[in-house]
């Protein structure tokens, strides 16, 4: 059933919540959990679920997004039919190059959709990463007869926080799961249904609503097709029973890298809907000398530990001098932490020198962010 | 077989091509093909999958008149001749899969094409009281091999052969050919292929070695060199930059640490659980080490569990074994340490019933499940 399903994965805006995190890459390319993208996890979902044609569609900083994918061949995704695409965006007279919302993108890539030959198209875009198999929410469409079917999460009331450049799409279903109501970022919400952020619909709507629209000057797959047209298509809410987290402010992007040092979430995140694939390194395993102690942390091959690490997440090829402290941080790809360095609630992006006996502290609502190659 | 945390022996030999330019490698092999098969897919993992090369298994196989089990490893070469034809290849490189060694090969074919040897052999210097281990020769001041005995109960000389050969295919094939209708023969490159060259005047050159290396044969051995890549500073270095080994990657989130664990001196690769502690330990990858247990100098393989509270000492634990809660593994004994030094073995896939002791030594079986000495 899922084989006659392509999926489109739209990788991000620019995200000024995220702050130097995403300054050189796309949202999707954020480095999670010590050894993989956010990618991988809508990647492997992809061919956890059977499909085998997935377009992604960059905007900006796509460069550590290409270079991460390659062929695909780590994912499965390197066929002799259809397999992986990368869809950067390119100027023609109907494109600017520059990408005004999610309908517009997928207008830059009508020609994909037109060549690729399945029936029906599954949309994800940066909204949230989370490990599950699409195969029980497409038969869901199938038993509804729905036009367009949306994935939600229940979130508990006390998430419902919003901070300043996040989106969040509360949907109101019937009892049969119908979508009457949609709001976006609505103050107080009265339901707890929130968008994940991926939608099932066929193929041949979604070429008419791209250019109904396109013809209309409408972008917002959101405001302009699911609430718009409410009453007119068949909207379905489908729930996904498992673990969700979002990577869309620096505070949620923390959150989501500590919820795996949980081992319920992570073997859900880990495991659930299916193994995630990523790109290999040909890494060392991880090396601890003499006086290190590491506390509840995940660690990635190639870190060498030789100080003390708590309740943290550490990338490939971390370095952890002796009498070092690294406590309620993420640490990424070959991170130096030198001799007597203690840092705490901090997010050192790749290739980071903290000096020795240098002290750098934030907190959980407010984590210190070193740029890639900062010497601290 | 596992090595290192996240290698099999075969990736040494394997990376060992790939960094000296091997295009085309055929792995003789005739048992338990279908795990190597799998493990080896199109050679990706070793940059061995490309247009003109590969990597090739080479099993026994049927054809008119019958087909047989390779008798040796010169037989297992005289059986692939055809193969070996098929690349047109001026010289061949003949190595040991199942050795610990970084080695580039391209020098070794410098020196044998520079001396236009017909067989160049690798060797370095090893211990006299264990000379009687290995193919020992002897040579005279410009390498040139004068006498080649292979484990000699009375060793004459302590420079070994590493098991890494180059040979003219021109010289080879004949030698190959005589060899394979030699019904007395046991078609062995040290036994018989190798000292026939050299009784008949064939140039035989000595390659001198100089770096760690290490045949992982015997428990003792690769419990031995497990402990070496773990020593300061390592004795053979796995970080090297410039020759990393590749493996086939298990694709395995990265490892955890829990609340009250311990980690010292050891190798932990992704996939692991740590709630215990481990000290001076190679685990590999996906271990489970339960809460209050201790793994103290051990080697852990793939996807092996150790129990709540259980004592892992001086043992090898083999893959997908099972240590139940508050066993001990390589509890000092009576029994006089013997040559094996003492190191006990699990065996792959047994579950070792909670609470069970097993005195150093032990070889811990899956049929039986019962306490034998090495």
């Amino acid at each position: 059933m899922s084989a006659q399903m392509f999926s489109i994965i739209y990788t991000g805006q620019q995200a000024p919540e995220l702050k130097d995190l995403a300054r050189s890459r796309a949202v999707m390319a954020l480095p999670l959990a010590g050894r993989y993208r956010a990618i991988d996890f809508m990647l492997s979902n992809l061919v956890n679920s059977g499909i085998t044609n997935a377009g992604i569609v960059t905007q900006h900083n796509y460069h550590s997004l290409m270079d991460h994918v390659g062929s695909g061949k780590e994912w499965d995704l390197s066929r002799k039919q259809d397999g992986l695409f990368v869809l950067p965006p390119f100027v023609t007279n109907q494109n600017p190059g520059m990408y005004r919302g999610t309908l517009d993108a997928l207008g830059g890539v009508m020609s994909y959709i037109r060549r690729s030959s399945q029936e029906y198209v599954l949309i994800i875009d940066d909204t949230a990463v989370y490990n599950t198999a699409f195969r029980k929410m497409m038969e869901y469409h199938l038993e509804q007869k729905a036009d367009i079917t949306v994935l939600y999460q229940q979130e508990r009331p006390h998430e419902a926080v919003l901070s300043e450049g996040v989106t969040r799409v509360y949907l109101y279903t019937s009892e049969e799961g119908r979508v009457w109501d949609i709001e976006v970022n609505a103050a107080s919400p009265k339901t707890r249904l929130v968008s994940l952020g991926a939608y099932i619909l066929g193929k041949a709507l979604l070429m008419r609503i791209i250019e109904e629209c396109v013809a209309r000057d409408r972008h917002d797959f959101i405001r302009d097709v699911l609430i718009r047209r409410m009453n007119d298509l068949r909207i379905f809410a489908f729930g996904h029973k498992g673990v969700a987290v979002r990577i869309d402010t620096v505070q949620n992007y923390y959150a989501a890298n500590m919820a795996f040092l949980d081992a319920d979430a992570r073997t859900d995140l880990l495991s659930k809907g299916g193994p995630v694939y990523t790109k290999v390194k040909d890494e060392v395993p991880a090396r601890y000398g003499e006086n290190g102690r590491v506390a509840n942390s995940l660690i990635a091959d190639g870190c060498v530990i030789e100080g003390n690490v708590e309740n943290s997440v550490l990338f490939r090829g971390v370095r952890v001098a002796e009498g070092a402290l690294v406590k309620d941080s993420i640490v990424m790809q070959n991170g130096d932490v030198r001799e007597g360095a203690s840092i705490n609630h901090a997010i050192l992006d790749k290739s980071v020198v903290v000096q020795r006996d240098r002290v750098l502290s934030g907190t959980g609502d407010f984590p210190v962010i070193i740029r890639k190659h900062g010497i601290v | 077989m596992s090595f290192g945390g996240k290698y099999r022996i075969i990736d040494f030999a394997l990376s060992n091509c790939a960094h000296s330019g091997v295009d085309t490698v055929g792995v003789l092999m005739q048992y338990q093909l279908h795990e190597l098969n799998f493990y080896l897919g199109t050679g990706q993992a070793w940059d061995l999958d490309r247009v003109h090369g590969g990597v090739y298994v080479l099993s026994p196989y049927h054809r008119s008149g019958g087909g047989k089990w390779y008798t040796g490893t010169a037989n297992a070469i005289y059986q692939n001749i055809g193969f070996i034809e098929g690349h047109d290849p001026e010289n061949v490189l003949v190595i040991s899969g199942d050795h610990i060694y970084k080695m580039d090969y391209r020098e070794m074919l410098g020196a044998h094409c520079e001396k236009e040897a017909d067989a160049t052999i690798a060797v370095m210097r090893v211990p006299m009281n264990e000379a009687g281990r290995f193919g020992l020769m002897r040579c005279d001041e410009d390498n040139v091999v004068v006498d080649f005995e292979e484990k000699p109960a009375e060793p004459k000389s302590d420079l070994a052969s590493m098991g890494v050969y180059v040979f003219n295919w021109r010289v080879l094939k004949e030698y190959l050919i005589r060899d394979a209708s030699d019904p007395a023969s046991s078609s062995d490159f040290g036994k018989d292929v190798i000292p026939a060259m050299i009784r008949s005047g064939a140039r035989a050159l000595a390659y001198p070695f100089e770096g760690y290396w290490r045949d992982v044969g015997t428990v003792r051995s690769l419990w031995q060199a497990s402990m070496d890549l773990i020593s300061s500073p390592p004795a053979f270095d796995l970080y090297d930059p410039v020759w990393r080994i590749y493996s086939k990657n298990p694709n395995l989130p990265p490892h955890y640490v829990g609340e009250g664990a311990r980690v010292a001196c050891s190798l932990v690769p992704e996939g692991c659980t740590i709630y215990g502690e481990v000290e001076r330990s190679v685990l590999s990858s996906g271990v489970y080490v339960g809460r209050g247990a201790l793994v103290r100098e051990s080697v852990v393989m793939p996807f092996a569990r150790i129990g709540d509270g259980a004592r892992v000492e001086r043992a090898i634990i083999a893959e997908h074994a099972v240590v139940g809660g508050g066993c001990h593994i390589g509890a000092p004994g009576q029994k006089p340490e013997k040559d094996a030094g003492g190191i006990t073995l699990v065996a792959s896939d047994v579950a070792v019933p909670d609470g069970a002791v097993y005195e150093r030594g032990s070889v811990i079986d899956g049929h039986t499940g019962k306490e034998e000495t090495e």
